[in-house]
């Protein structure tokens, strides 16, 4: 009875506590109401832009503008296909390269590093993640670029272009700047998130399990591979959709290192295209009402789309594994 | 009562300070990026002798006529001149202001100097021509030793005035490029790779054996970048220089060009560099505010004259010919009009 009694008396003693500002707190309620429905009406308004403006090219070249891998200003003819493939194809190498080197810091950095070394190199990390995009961008083009043109693209062209199926991705002239380049650049931008996220998951896994397959024996790889990944998989795997989602849509630093080809090519040395670098590179000389402003918009939808697909997942993965 | 005194004296002083800032009011003005450093060099220099100033937003040509067609600058500025059916919708006068040129840069081993010709430099940009060694180049280029290295062609990737004055200069010059690319602020390039900006062409084609590229006149000039010789339409070896320029713009055929757009690409001229063009300005022809149509005329009138000419020529640009400059200040005078009343007289 007490305690049903001291349950009824805690509701209504919230209730009797709240403050009985008569303005002040309706208008910071209020105000707080505003600013959460702000951002959905922010959203909202922005995605029915996009999409509003988009649609007269939509309109015009039908449902096969998502494929269409034509983009030719001069005839108006318009096609999202090249930078759809270049945004994904670029992401995912970007992903590929850095997701080990992630998994190696954040393991290293739970795992290994004496206690003076964590901090140096979780803060490096963490400056790594606060560097502005044209400065990628900037150093990507002056020194990746020719590196990359003068020493890793001749011999791979030489010795893997020749291969069959695997030769198709290691064609064309030693630019430098390609998919690979941006791939790689992107790596390193997206390399803060997925670690720092990694190091979150690597030290919620609670020490009595890893002091446990210690004691039974177990190497630190046993350890690492058998109970701290598994433990954090899915989280893992959303930290991974959130660093593809940023991959998606920068857009300064792949501007300056992927060639700016809106030419369709399987070699990870050609020029491409992104959706975000090809609005980046035309949006200025758009002029209202013309099409190719409207084909822009639509791109922009269409990266908010797959973006949105990318971002749900992880939120889906990192939740699930939150409440389990 | 003491109060009141205050209160009016501070008015006064307010509306007096608004009432000079309306009389300085500064002019403004968006588009082109080619001409901005002309344009904010003549907007200082105007500044310190009349007080009145120049806003320019380098925003891209795109934009400058956007903003003019929606009135929300005092003029736009484009590098290629507007259709003539659009600026009559928008009731738009255009007038060049400077004459720039494009100059091709390349980065072959052990070649000093190169000279190519338009049909040349668009099968390269084609993908038709691959080799530095072609025969086509070596026609062109007799006693010089070229390897046998790949070419790599390298264009502007965001959309710009000097690709569409490169472009129209390869489409005069090329059946085949007129009919599988054409002429636009950005085309779909055979191939190549694109880089943003006059800087990033440079930067790739200083990094890239074998690369060729395309940049403004006034930046290869700024940067001392080696520029090819062109062979021109009357068959003459030409270097890129003001001469060069000037030539070819007094050979364009500005009586007949309506709104000014005269072309310079290919001109007849012996001496005349065949990548040239001149740079517009849109002036609403029926002004909101006739005073601010006036200040902006009146800030070209001083740009035409011995004074603004200096002040292009430090940054390489080129003065139009004077005949040009005189037929400009008829339209100011004959064509903007507020309340029919023109705006400004010579």
């Amino acid at each position: 009875m007490d305690a049903t009694l001291s349950g009824a008396q805690t509701v209504k003693g919230l209730a009797a506590a709240k403050p009985t500002g008569r303005i002040s707190d309706p208008l910071f309620v209020g105000l707080l109401w505003a600013s959460g429905i702000f951002v959905l009406l922010l959203l909202g308004l922005i995605i029915a832009m996009l999409f509003e403006g988009g649609l007269p090219a939509l309109r015009e070249f039908g449902i096969s503008f998502l494929w269409s891998t034509t983009w030719n200003p001069v005839t108006e003819r318009f096609g999202a296909g090249v930078m759809v493939f270049g945004t994904l194809f670029s992401a995912v190498i970007a992903v590929i390269v850095a997701l080990p080197l992630s998994f190696g810091i954040a393991f290293f950095l739970t795992e290994i590093a004496p206690g003076p070394l964590r901090r140096p190199i979780g803060v490096a990390i963490q400056l790594l993640a606060a560097i502005p995009s044209i400065i990628y961008g900037m150093w990507g083009f002056f020194i990746v670029v020719p590196l990359i043109a003068a020493y890793v693209q001749p011999p791979l062209i030489e010795w893997l272009g020749p291969i069959p199926l695997i030769g198709a991705l290691f064609q064309g002239p030693p630019l430098g700047a390609g998919m690979l380049t941006a791939g790689l650049i992107l790596a390193l931008m997206i390399l803060p998130f997925i670690t720092a996220m990694f190091v979150e998951v690597l030290e919620s896994v609670p020490p009595m399990i890893k002091e446990s397959a210690y004691g039974v024996g177990a190497t630190t790889y046993e350890v690492y591979r058998n109970v701290s990944v598994p433990y954090g998989r899915s989280a893992m795997v959303g930290a991974v959709m959130l660093g593809l989602g940023r991959a998606l849509g920068e857009t300064m630093a792949v501007t300056f290192v992927i060639g700016n080809a809106t030419r369709m090519s399987a070699s990870l040395f050609a020029p491409g295209a992104t959706i975000a670098s090809t609005i980046a590179n035309e949006f200025p000389e758009a002029s209202i009402g013309s099409l190719k402003l409207q084909a822009l918009l639509q791109l922009g939808f269409i990266l908010f789309v797959i973006s949105f697909i990318v971002l749900a997942l992880s939120r889906m993965l990192v939740r699930s594994k939150l409440k389990g | 009562m003491k109060f009141t005194h205050i209160l009016g004296a501070a008015a006064l002083s307010l509306s007096t300070m608004l009432s000079t800032g309306a009389f300085a009011a500064d002019i403004t003005g968006a588009g082109a990026s080619f001409p901005a450093p002309v344009y904010q060099a003549w907007a200082a220099a105007y500044k310190a002798k009349t007080g009145t100033g120049l806003n320019y937003q380098s925003i891209g040509s795109g934009g400058g006529q956007n903003q003019i067609v929606n009135r929300t600058v005092d003029f736009g500025a484009s590098d290629a001149p507007m259709k003539d059916d659009k600026l009559e919708a928008a009731n738009l006068l255009q007038f060049p202001t400077v004459i720039g040129s494009v100059v091709a840069i390349v980065n072959i081993d052990g070649v000093e100097s190169l000279t190519l010709d338009g049909t040349t430099i668009a099968d390269i940009y084609q993908g038709k021509i691959t080799k530095w060694n072609d025969p086509k180049i070596a026609a062109l280029n007799k006693g010089v030793t070229l390897p046998d290295s790949m070419i790599v062609p390298v264009y502007r990737s965001d959309s710009s005035g000097t690709s569409f004055v490169f472009t129209s200069y390869l489409a005069d010059s090329s059946a085949g490029w007129k009919s599988d690319v054409g002429a636009a602020t950005s085309v779909q390039w055979p191939a190549g790779a694109g880089a943003k900006g006059n800087e990033g062409v440079a930067g790739t084609v200083k990094n890239t054996k074998g690369a060729i590229g395309y940049v403004e006149f006034i930046y290869a000039a700024a940067n001392k970048l080696a520029a090819a010789d062109l062979v021109n339409k009357a068959g003459k070896v030409v270097k890129p220089s003001v001469p060069a320029f000037m030539e070819a713009a007094a050979a364009a055929d500005w009586k007949n060009a309506k709104n000014f757009a005269a072309s310079m690409i290919n001109t007849a001229g012996e001496g005349a560099w065949p990548i040239t063009s001149a740079t517009y300005i849109l002036l609403p022809k029926n002004p909101t505010s006739a005073a601010q149509s006036a200040e902006v005329i009146k800030f070209f009138d001083w740009a035409y004259s011995a004074e603004g000419d200096a002040v292009a020529e430090k940054l390489h640009y080129i003065a139009l010919p004077d005949a040009v400059v005189a037929e400009i200040k008829k339209a100011w005078a004959s064509e903007v009009k507020a309340d029919g009343k023109a705006v400004w007289t010579n």
